[in-house]
């Protein structure tokens, strides 16, 4: 056990050191979502900032900038990291497989999963750096005070990358070369966003989407993230954190089974 | 098992769906020897080396490396064996010293880094990335890595395909001095003269099987005895004495250049004493052997490179 652990720490801080030397690693994963939540948080936090001074002047609706600032806005970055790095794992464990890196370490002493949950840990890292550089970026700029409690948000948004990561090691298991892994990714993971609930609830949708919504892992894992973010207790959510765990658990045995190393 | 056995390979059987990839392969490798699996690409070479390894089940036969069952005892024989896999690479932007650190990471008692790198020629290129390095720095550096662990075994696979001559001859004598280090190695190759030059015992392989094992010139010896001599002479009845020879069983002569074959070295004595004997005035001689790959053309009856 002491072995293993320390196996995954070295392996850890050896794929984050890799990782920074990628041309576009630090600054697409952290730089660019932080930059764009800046930017949109500019542009948005101008008109509810004039709304919010000449209340009565507004003819718009302050309420919904507001809204889209303290609640949709986070989530937004939180959800669209989390899938880039769910991406990316794809993407990195396709290259591996590819270059034959992947079969070499299987000739050693290391077991498979630390391989992979190394990744996992340098995913979470960079997600974690990303956001809590967006939070700073918020209190530092934004004119709206966000009052989110970012401990619990911090675990909710844990649960749902890693039932997240679970589907990206299927993802991984089955696209057949790196070349295909990022827009096959892209294919699988994206459209969920439009039936998550991210951007209109999915009681409005039709009932034939709204059944394919509560098939989809992002749709639990916004329902979490959003209750969270806005106050609402574990319990409400408890229903959210047993599907991710189900998806986990599903996706993780689908995967021992389909995963291949070369 | 007996104890100078490193390896032993019983009635291997190994096929993808309906290709077979190994039929039937048996061999066995002695303890200090560079033992050679040889033959063209597609002959089973990879597949034997990798249930040898214990990357691949085998379908049929039986294993044993170090006394230990590839497969069953896989984490006990991963120790004590190395591995440098055809085609592997590593992740692009890894640096030299931090590959061997790892490596050197997983073996309960790992051979020293620095040391390794020394011995590789390695030293200057501690801080280079993967990606930078040529095609023989990276094969030296999956030699170290296959040696990070002090291994009694040393499993190569086609360790110097792509790499020029010059930086082929250079992995030659890495090998060779792996073995003075009192280490077995097995390694696979489609070069004849790779096997010629490095090789103690070769199993030439052939369509999943083996057509036969010795040394390179045991093989040559059996399969290839003929011997050729090139004379050029400016003497007369030269083509008529060297005709008179027991040894020699065929002689070309276009009047000034004679080409006298047969069987065996003394066939070449024969031919130095005749010339010797009649002083002839001698303008070119020149002995062509055999080599593996005529061994290869003579049991198969295909070129290797075909």
């Amino acid at each position: 056990m002491a072995t293993l652990l320390r196996q995954l720490a070295h392996l850890t801080w050896l794929e984050t050191k890799i990782f920074v030397r990628e041309p576009l690693g630090v600054f697409g994963s952290v730089a660019v979502p932080v930059l764009l939540f800046l930017v949109v948080g500019r542009i948005a936090g101008g008109s509810a900032d004039a709304a919010a001074t000449a209340p009565e002047a507004s003819g718009g609706s302050p309420r919904g900038d507001l809204a889209f600032l303290q609640t949709d806005l986070p989530l937004f970055a939180a959800i669209l990291i989390t899938l880039s790095a769910v991406l990316s794992l794809v993407t990195i464990i396709a290259i591996y497989r590819e270059g034959g890196i992947l079969r070499r370490l299987r000739a050693t002493p290391v077991r498979p999963p630390t391989i992979l949950l190394a990744h996992v840990l340098v995913k979470l890292a960079f997600t974690a750096a990303t956001l809590a550089l967006l939070v700073l970026a918020g209190r530092r700029f934004y004119p709206v005070g966000v009052d989110a409690p970012l401990l619990s948000f911090t675990l909710a948004l844990v649960i749902a990358t890693w039932s997240l990561l679970s589907i990206g090691f299927v993802i991984a298991g089955i696209v057949p070369t790196a070349r295909f892994a990022q827009p096959l990714g892209a294919l699988i993971l994206y459209p969920m966003i439009p039936l998550s609930g991210l951007f209109t609830p999915i009681d409005t949708l039709p009932p034939a989407l709204e059944a394919l919504a509560r098939l989809l892992p992002l749709t639990y894992a916004v329902s979490l993230l959003r209750g969270i973010w806005t106050g609402e207790t574990w319990w409400a959510h408890a229903g959210d954190v047993v599907a991710l765990g189900v998806v986990f658990a599903l996706a993780t045995a689908v995967a021992s089974r389909v995963f291949r190393w070369e | 098992m007996r104890a100078d056995h490193v390896v032993e390979v019983d009635a291997l059987r190994k096929a993808y769906g309906r290709t077979v990839a190994v039929a039937d392969v048996s061999f066995t490798v002695r303890r200090g020897e560079i033992f050679g699996l040889i033959g063209p690409n597609g002959a089973g070479k990879t597949t034997t080396l990798e249930c040898v390894e214990g990357l691949r089940a085998a379908d049929a036969g039986r294993i044993a490396v170090l006394g230990l069952d590839p497969i069953r005892d896989r984490r006990a024989l991963q120790l004590r064996i190395g591995v440098q896999l055809q085609e592997a690479q590593l992740q692009k932007r890894i640096k030299v010293w931090e590959a061997v650190a790892f490596w050197r990471s997983l073996y309960p008692a790992p051979a020293d880094g620095d040391s390794l790198l020394g011995q590789l020629g390695l030293d200057q290129k501690r801080n280079a990335w993967f990606m930078t390095l040529s095609g023989g720095q990276k094969q030296r550096l999956f030699i170290a890595l296959a040696l990070v662990n002090d291994p009694e075994v040393v499993f190569l696979d086609e360790l110097t395909t792509g790499l020029d001559p010059q930086a082929r001859r250079a992995i030659w004598d890495l090998v060779r001095g792996i073995r003075e280090r009192g280490k077995t190695v097995v390694l696979t190759t489609h070069l004849m003269e790779e096997a010629e030059r490095l090789c103690d015992r070769v199993a030439i392989l052939d369509r999943a099987r083996i057509v036969d094992i010795d040394t390179p010139a045991a093989l040559v010896a059996r399969h290839c005895p003929q011997r050729t001599v090139v004379v050029a002479t400016d003497f007369d009845a030269a083509a008529a004495r060297f005709r008179a020879l027991p040894t020699a069983t065929s002689v070309r002569s276009d009047g000034r250049r004679h080409e006298i074959a047969g069987r065996g070295d003394a066939l070449v004595t024969d031919v130095i004493r005749t010339i010797s004997e009649h002083a002839m005035p001698v303008a070119e001689f020149r002995t062509e052997l055999p080599n593996l790959e005529d061994v290869f053309l003579t049991l198969t009856g295909r070129s290797i490179r075909a």
